[in-house]
């Protein structure tokens, strides 16, 4: 185990795995990174399991100091990651030097980073996760997000990456391998992107102007919008006369209308079972997208049918695990 | 019972319209029924009022023996549904008493409760404090319980904006229901009182207090009580 000291947090940073299912009928959310196949991407670039705890970055990121040599990776959002002033690759590996101050800062494009560490972020497991649920406070670091001061332990790195590490290892604070995730490989990370969705358990409920809102419409990302959803603002999906309905569940990327009209597309950290009609469910394979917008950026919606859905998340998969064999081939 | 995709990884079970005391035995039924023969790829099942939704993994959901993977859970929720209809399970009734302190700090909203529909703070506790509730969902926040049986005199609209905190314990009443919040969060009910209990422990098995189908009767404590009980 070694050490990272966290000397400032970045804007909210949280340790984040890929959820914890199983807990909802106890009304625990699975929660998760938000762009799980970024999390997957990043854990997969330092030789550690798709799952392992790493950091999610939100807009800036935080300021760490590696006290041992590490293997770390950066992947999601385009973020300016910096030692000493100069520029580090992301979605590659990067081994650091022991003392190394790695500075994550400002997100050019997109909104949520990922910093994987090999051997994972050692953090107790809380019903079967390592994340942090934020509204509960429990999981990650104490169950809330990083503070300056706190300090992080990674695991034992595994064999692979701890032959990548030998063979980068020299007189430099960083080195990086010259190979790299593909740009084809990388979820999007687009400040308009169109998501395809599922039509919803309510999707009747909505009149046809409702229906041309929705699908023809573009919405604008509000500052009201968290790891719980996104409040969205534009053509309103109704005047406010839907019935009242008893509640039941919901699922990540369910989208909800409040008496309001302003559809709310719920995230990893949304709640278990929600009472607004629900017109549209994104498709998982477009919940990265989601991941990566932020306040003022804007997002449409397409039609596509549940097995259209499964198939593009089937091919997602093909490509990581294409990805996953790349990388498990490589060395330096 | 009626089956809709909920996006591509969920199936919503619909058993019914109101969630009474035979719904939630039926809806527990068939989600143990579901976990006792799990399909390949079953995630989870969660239950809630007059349904429950099944979550699964697409991607290791059987193809070869034809159709979709939605189509296949779906037949599969079917086939045990077919399979538990009409057997209603041994009835076990857990019941669990909530002590609550009701009004002042603790209950803020319990004077406008009684004003909305014309009864003094005395008779809104006496109807909340006697009535016999039972769980019909937990969600909301880890722990959160949704409580059918509140006597319909008590029905009350959510407040128009809902409080930035409302403290962990709050019992609180929203529209049909009534409630308890495990963790200080944004709330939109009515806060008639407070319970001492931990409604959530992420280390205990079960983590929440309260499941599903659980029996629940409020016992009215005092300030004093209340003060005793939180502090041991």
């Amino acid at each position: 185990m070694s050490r990272i000291h966290v000397l400032a947090p970045g804007q909210f940073t949280t340790v984040q795995d890929l959820g914890r299912p199983g807990w909802q009928r106890h009304g625990v959310t699975p929660g998760g990174a938000l762009d799980a196949r970024a999390l997957r991407l990043a854990n997969l670039l330092v030789g550690n399991a798709e799952g392992a705890a790493a950091l999610e970055l939100t807009l800036t990121g935080p300021t760490l100091r590696f006290l041992a040599e590490a293997l770390v990776a950066v992947t999601g959002a385009d973020f300016q990651v910096t030692v000493s002033g100069r520029r580090l690759p992301a979605w590659r590996p990067v081994r650091l030097a022991a003392g190394t101050e790695l500075v994550l800062g400002a997100a050019a494009t997109g909104c949520r980073g990922y910093l994987a560490v090999a051997g994972g972020i050692a953090v107790p497991r809380v019903l079967g996760g390592r994340g942090t649920h934020l509204a509960a406070g429990f999981g990650g670091m104490n169950g809330r997000a990083l503070r300056a001061g706190d300090v992080l332990k990674n695991g034992p790195p595994s064999a692979w990456a701890r032959r990548l590490a030998a063979e980068l290892a020299g007189p430099g604070a960083f080195a990086a391998p010259r190979w790299e995730i593909g740009a084809e490989a990388r979820p999007p990370r687009g400040a308009a992107p169109t998501l395809r969705a599922v039509r919803g358990p309510q999707w009747d409920w909505f009149g046809a102007e409702a229906r041309e809102h929705f699908l023809g419409g573009r919405y604008t990302v509000t500052a009201r919008s968290d790891r719980m959803g996104l409040r969205l603002a534009g053509p309103p999906l109704t005047d406010g006369g839907l019935p009242e309905m008893v509640s039941e569940g919901v699922a990540t990327g369910t989208i909800q209308v409040p008496p309001d009209g302003q559809p709310i597309v719920l995230l990893a950290d949304r709640q278990t079972v929600g009472g607004y009609p629900k017109i549209a469910n994104v498709a998982t394979v477009d919940l990265s997208a989601l991941a990566q917008v932020k306040p003022g950026d804007t997002v449409g919606f397409s039609e596509v049918t549940v097995a259209e859905a499964q198939e593009l998340w089937l091919a997602a998969e093909r490509q990581i695990a294409t990805v996953k064999h790349g990388i498990a081939a490589h060395t330096a | 019972m009626k089956l809709v995709p909920l996006g591509d990884s969920a199936v919503l079970v619909t058993l019914g319209e109101r969630p009474d005391a035979t719904m939630l035995a039926a809806v527990e039924a068939l989600a143990a029924a579901l976990e006792r023969e799990p399909l390949a790829g079953f995630v989870e099942s969660v239950p809630a009022n007059a349904g429950l939704t099944v979550f699964y993994d697409p991607g290791r959901v059987a193809r070869k023996d034809g159709g979709a993977p939605y189509d296949r859970v779906a037949r599969w929720i079917g086939e045990r549904a077919a399979a538990t209809a009409g057997k209603s399970p041994a009835a076990i009734e857990r019941w669990v008493v909530i002590p609550v302190c009701y009004g002042g700090e603790w209950g803020p909203d319990l004077d406008a409760v009684a004003a909305t529909h014309g009864l003094s703070a005395e008779e809104v506790v006496a109807r909340h404090g006697t009535a016999e509730y039972q769980v019909s969902a937990v969600g909301f926040t880890p722990g959160f319980p949704y409580l059918t049986g509140l006597p319909e005199s008590l029905h009350t609209a959510r407040r128009p904006t809902p409080r930035l905190r409302v403290p962990a314990g709050s019992v609180a009443i929203g529209g049909v229901h009534t409630g308890i919040y495990p963790f200080e969060t944004p709330g939109g009910w009515h806060v008639i009182g407070r319970t001492p209990l931990r409604l959530f422990h992420p280390q205990q098995r079960p983590p929440s207090l309260l499941q599903t189908g659980d029996r629940v009767r409020f016992r009215r404590i005092t300030a004093a009580e209340f003060g005793a009980a939180s502090s041991s």
